[in-house]
């Protein structure tokens, strides 16, 4: 290719790219984590749909996957997140608290405690269950080896250590107890990976291990991305209510002034096609009624603390669990 | 006499690179000291002798020395036969020695993980044949900095092996040296100082390594855990003062290490009457 003929190609690029950004009036961006990426290209389809038929603007929406404290953390420095949709509230209550981006109770300003969705933590093991894995206790049993990700660097494998904790705690009745039982689990962890999707690859593409500790959606996804004859999902009698919420980012959308916008994006989580595209895509939705019954079918009932009722939320969970010199920083005193 | 220079302008060049360090090696390193002066001396010790942190520097030093140390000697090697030997497809194994260069580190971790684990292609055979198991303990971390480390080596010595008269060899094997000889009194003072650049660089790039690493290490607190992998832990609990911390003493001690390394390298030219 000449100087001149690729001049003239990058120009035409440019014009497509210039195009296609004015093709759309006003863009939001949507900061989440990484297993939400599917959901949220069918549901942004719908929604600019959705708000064309309702304003006649075309409107687009950008999104941005990663690790959640990557994330999180890309918007305390500065990334212009419209709205963000993460894994843990305490992420968000860390851009509240550091950057002072949005009032601190955040979490009741959309019906229930900003959680349009939730999931649960639960097994995958290999075809058959050759280790007869149904309760958390099986995974503390000799000779089953367990892959979970590092609960310091992944908010995911948090979920996945508080649900062993509590388990712990009401099997074997007190903090203790609990202790040594997770101990004994995270004996049986041979690769500790800095994130959810790292040890889904461990589990899976190594074939390393027994039994992946991850969340119901994850599962369900590697599921579709496997096979369902090679791996199968076990939903212990007992977990943890995993609490994903949103939010809008209220100095971000005063100043580049969508508001309305970013808003009507999170309110029509709640509308009936939101609940029903995120059942579809393994979460489960908070009004189960929108949902398609064939989807719901894959949500068994199981009993499922949550962070607040049984850590006293979030910021203490963090502080007593994971913080330098907290309960997992003993478990692997040597 | 005055002098005439190649380059124009004495100036706007000093000029440009006073600006250029500034903006993008200075500013950044005092803005890592700034946020550790957020700490109180007390904090900045309880950190840098916490148990953890210590381990995991051992870990990462010490597997970055060996590192450093396997691969001079294979990259020594490996420059030798390129340069001293014709053999077909010369040229494409020489633009292969960059290819860790331009690899996205984390995909070369991936794939020296899926071959060394237990199960993948190599790693079932020396698990086989000795016994030991290489992704997921120390060792898959030094395979990954071998690898990393491996074409600084070769780039570095490549040049000067180049440039070494094959004269001079055959005037000590004129003179009554054996093969042995020849290389240990000829050949090897020459090349000394480049092998130790090349180490120097090696090691100084295995040190900081992350991407490639994590994927094999498996990551466990006081085993196989490396210093980058406790600053993102840090991070990820917003102790950004304390990630910046382990930051400061990790440049301190790469800057020590290279400057030993630097004095070593002057104190051998000096020696062989390269200076």
């Amino acid at each position: 290719m000449t100087a001149k003929t690729s001049l003239k190609t990058l120009l035409a690029a440019l014009a497509i790219f210039a195009s296609h950004a004015a093709f759309a009036d006003r863009t939001i961006l949507n900061v989440s984590y990484d297993p939400t990426r599917e959901l949220y290209q069918d549901y942004n389809k719908e929604f600019i749909k959705y708000w064309k038929d309702k304003t006649g603007e075309d409107v687009n929406v950008q999104q941005s996957h990663g690790g959640a404290g990557k994330q999180t953390r890309a918007v305390i420095d500065g990334l212009e997140a419209d709205v963000v949709t993460l894994a843990l509230s305490y992420d968000i209550d860390q851009i509240s608290e550091k950057a002072r981006l949005l009032p601190k109770d955040w979490q009741n300003r959309l019906p229930n405690h900003s959680l349009p969705y939730t999931s649960t933590i639960v097994f995958l093991v290999r075809k058959g269950n050759p280790k007869g894995i149904k309760n958390w206790d099986d995974l503390a049993k000799d000779g089953v080896s367990v892959i979970t990700p590092n609960p310091k660097t992944s908010g995911g494998a948090r979920y996945n250590y508080l649900a062993a904790w509590a388990f712990g705690e009401k099997n074997y009745g007190s903090k203790d107890a609990a202790k040594d039982f997770v101990k004994k689990l995270y004996k049986n962890v041979p690769v500790l990976d800095s994130g959810a999707r790292g040890s889904t690859t461990t589990f899976i593409q190594r074939g390393i291990g027994d039994v992946l500790i991850t969340w119901e959606n994850e599962g369900f996804l590697a599921l579709k991305e496997y096979g369902a004859g090679e791996y199968e999902i076990v939903v212990p009698p007992v977990s943890i209510k995993a609490e994903t919420p949103v939010t809008v980012i209220d100095k971000i959308v005063d100043k580049n002034g969508t508001r309305d916008l970013a808003e009507a994006y999170l309110q029509y989580l709640y509308s009936p096609i939101g609940q029903k595209l995120v059942a579809k895509h393994f979460y489960r939705p908070y009004q189960p009624e929108h949902a398609d019954p064939e989807d719901l079918k894959r949500f068994p009932q199981l009993e499922l603390f949550t962070v607040d009722a049984q850590f006293g939320g979030w910021a203490k969970a963090q502080k007593e669990h994971f913080d330098d010199n907290g309960t997992f920083d003993q478990i692997y005193q040597p | 006499m005055p002098q005439s220079h190649i380059m124009p302008g004495f100036r706007p060049t000093l000029g440009f690179t006073l600006l250029y360090l500034t903006l993008i090696v200075l500013i950044p390193l005092s803005a890592l000291l700034l946020k550790t002066l957020q700490l109180s001396p007390e904090q900045f010790w309880a950190i840098l002798t916490n148990k953890r942190v210590l381990a995991s520097f051992q870990v990462s030093f010490g597997a970055s020395l060996l590192a450093a140390a396997i691969a001079a000697v294979l990259g020594f090697i490996i420059a030798w036969t390129l340069v001293r030997y014709p053999f077909p497809g010369k040229k494409l194994f020489d633009a292969i020695i960059d290819l860790p260069f331009a690899l996205p580190t984390a995909v070369a971790g991936i794939v020296l993980a899926t071959l060394y684990e237990p199960k993948g292609w190599i790693g079932q055979w020396i698990t086989q044949a000795f016994g030991v198991q290489i992704a997921y303990k120390p060792a898959g971390i030094v395979v990954a900095l071998i690898f990393i480390g491996l074409p600084f080596v070769v780039r570095t010595i490549e040049p000067v092996l180049q440039e070494f008269d094959s004269a001079m060899e055959e005037a000590a094997a004129s003179l009554g040296a054996n093969r042995w000889q020849a290389f240990l009194k000829v050949i090897l003072p020459n090349i000394l100082p480049s092998a130790i650049t090349g180490f120097a660089l090696a090691f100084a790039r295995s040190v900081g390594e992350y991407g490639s690493v994590i994927f094999i290490a498996g990551n466990m607190p006081y085993v196989s855990e490396v210093v980058p992998l406790l600053i993102i832990t840090k991070l990820e609990q917003y102790d950004y003062a304390g990630a910046t911390a382990i930051g400061l003493i990790m440049l301190l001690l790469s800057f020590l290490l290279l400057l030993i390394v630097n004095s070593l390298q002057w104190w051998i030219r000096r020696r062989s009457g390269q200076l």
